[in-house]
């Protein structure tokens, strides 16, 4: 079976810098792939590249064995690949409510329509009170954005990737900075994430690295550095050298 | 299905796009304004055609975030349109001729939006800035067919509908233009409200995000664009058929500028504010203008730095209390609010 996501010797330089070195990954269908790497280790540029917010100097992106390489990014978004930002990146003046509906309605390819209103038939405003259900959204439905607390606007974040239908879902540190109080629905949305869906996930927090990923690359100075599953990944001494290495260097 | 048959999710969506009765107020006031200043019928016009002007430039930068300081190049096409048709009488009635312009007009808007999207917001205001005046010297230029800097002369205006005459106090003028803003917000209100429009707020919020949910970005913008040079183009058309007058001032920068101004008064984002922002600056520069004829831009421009040097942050805070609450009457940000006070 072609895996869900796959990277053919990506290369990535800013000006001298390498950030992504000959990178080649792939993603299995329905994994809960993990990728992780000390910081600087060219983590999020990989993302972007995934996406189509940077275009690689080199290799090929296929999803489900399309090469979707040259795609704009929102062509990809169509296409089934959806990613959570490490930083929000969230509609500031808008509502959850109008988040999501507008999510809703550009996945079924409503987003030209202007001569009716927002998500006028029952199945798509089902969707709609679903979403904001699941991600504990429907009590601030109605407050903008901008003033949600963080853990909110963090659901929100993960909601609006997952309001895209994707078939694979990029989650970069979907925790990140998310007060302890808060962390369980986060956690608790990430896990209950639907099976079919192909997760990759970059991550600082190890703890929800090894209870979440059943494969785990390891990303050091662009390259991929190790591969395997967990427990492998666990006890590779040379996984320990980099972690401690950049321990000792803090 | 019809809206008295929606709960919860969708009521709450239906109620996103409901009439505020802020909005209604607005309107009777303006129908009513036909029989309380019979005689100011005028300034009354002038109002009408620049709050549509504004309520266009409030589509793209309110909504989408697209700056400009150009947008009278649309106006200005349209104003010339509209009276060379009415002066040599290829197309009579003003409706239809009106038209006509806001099409010219839109299509230029289509043309150049691929020059307005490349690059940031300095970017944006040069570009816009330049079309406006690569328009108005074309049109010096070709003063054989635009008259120019006498302008067109001698336009002697059908009937509306070939019913209406224009009469001499301006009224025919004033309900013409009234019934045409009124036409072409409700068409604008429908777009803010659509999906498109919504993702046009998304875009101005986040472009970035909005491409990662699979919006378009670029196309939703040409979009828009186009959709607002339409709009300016109707509101120069309108100009010119209730003066019998287009001139190169048509395309001038004072023009794109004030036009920023009046927006800026009145509020962005929430179509009001163009329509809010024309009253209150005509009637401003109108009493201005009685008060010390000859040097009435000195106050205009006393009370622009004024407001500046008291800071964005503050001017918001002072200024914004009174559109604020008239914001909220329009504005479903009002309702929110209200609600949340209640339940608090």
């Amino acid at each position: 079976m072609t895996p869900a996501l796959e990277t053919q010797g990506l290369i990535k330089t800013f000006g001298g810098l390498t950030a992504t070195r000959d990178l080649s990954l792939q993603v299995a269908r329905g994994a809960r792939h993990a990728l992780i790497g000390p910081n600087g280790a060219g983590k999020t540029t990989v993302i972007n590249l995934l996406t189509g917010v940077l275009r690689p100097n080199n290799g090929r992106i296929l999803l489900e064995g399309t090469d979707i390489t040259a795609l704009p990014a929102h062509k990809r978004a169509l296409m089934g690949l959806s990613r959570t930002f490490q930083i929000n990146q969230l509609f500031a003046d808008l509502t959850p409510l109008e988040t999501i509906a507008l999510a809703v309605s550009e996945q079924r390819g409503e987003g030209m329509r202007w001569w009716s209103s927002l998500v006028n038939d029952a199945s798509a405003a089902a969707e709609v009170e679903a979403l904001l259900q699941r991600f504990h959204l429907a009590d601030v439905m109605n407050v903008r954005t901008a003033t949600l607390p963080y853990g909110k606007q963090r659901l929100l974040e993960i909601a609006l990737a997952i309001a895209a239908k994707p078939r694979v879902l990029l989650l970069d540190e979907p925790a990140a900075g998310v007060p302890e109080a808060e962390r369980h629905d986060i956690l608790a949305a990430v896990a209950s994430l639907p099976r079919e869906v192909s997760v990759l996930l970059i991550e600082h927090d190890m703890d929800l690295v090894f209870s979440f990923a059943d494969r785990i690359s390891v990303l050091v100075n662009g390259a991929l550095f190790v591969e395997g599953p967990p427990n492998e990944v666990a006890r590779d001494p040379r996984v320990k050298a980099v972690y401690l290495g950049e321990a000792t260097d803090a | 299905m019809p809206w008295h048959e929606r709960t919860g999710i969708a009521a709450s969506i239906a109620d996103l796009s409901r009439w505020r009765w802020g909005e209604m107020l607005f309107w009777t006031l303006a129908l009513m304004a036909i029989l309380l200043f019979p005689n100011r019928y005028l300034i009354l016009t002038e109002i009408a055609w620049l709050a549509l002007f504004v309520l266009s430039l409030d589509l793209i930068l309110g909504y989408a975030g697209i700056i400009s300081l150009g947008h009278a190049a649309f106006f200005g096409v349209g104003a010339y349109v509209a009276g060379l048709l009415a002066l040599h009488h290829y197309i009579d009635e003003p409706v239809l001729a009106l038209l006509v312009a806001g099409v010219a007009a839109m299509a230029l808007g289509f043309v150049t939006s691929f020059l307005v999207m490349r690059g940031a917001d300095l970017t944006r205001l040069m570009v816009t800035l330049g079309i406006a005046l690569l328009l108005r010297e074309l049109a010096n230029r070709f003063s054989n067919i635009t008259g120019g800097f006498d302008g067109l002369q001698g336009i002697v205006m059908a009937p509306v509908l070939g019913m209406f005459e224009f009469d001499l106090f301006g009224k025919t003028s004033f309900i013409y233009c009234l019934v045409v803003l009124f036409v072409m917000f409700l068409l604008a209100r429908r777009i803010v409200h659509s999906p498109f429009g919504l993702s046009l707020r998304a875009i101005r919020n986040n472009p970035l995000r909005a491409a990662a949910i699979g919006i378009p970005v670029n196309r939703r913008l040409i979009a828009i664009y186009t959709i607002a040079a339409f709009y300016a183009g109707i509101a120069g058309g309108l100009s010119t058929q209730c003066t019998a007058l287009a001139s190169l001032d048509v395309f001038s920068f004072e023009r794109s500028a004030d036009l920023l101004l009046v927006l800026v008064i009145g509020g962005t984002g929430y179509l009001y504010g163009g329509l809010i922002g024309a009253v209150g600056f005509k009637l401003l520069q109108d009493a201005l203008a009685t008060w010390t004829p000859q040097y009435w831009q000195f106050w205009i421009g006393l009370i622009l730095i004024i407001l500046v040097m008291i800071g964005r942050e503050r001017l918001q805070r002072w200024i914004a209390w009174g559109p604020e609450r008239i914001k909220r009457m329009f504005d479903k940000s009002g309702t929110a609010a209200a609600a949340r006070e209640k339940s608090s």
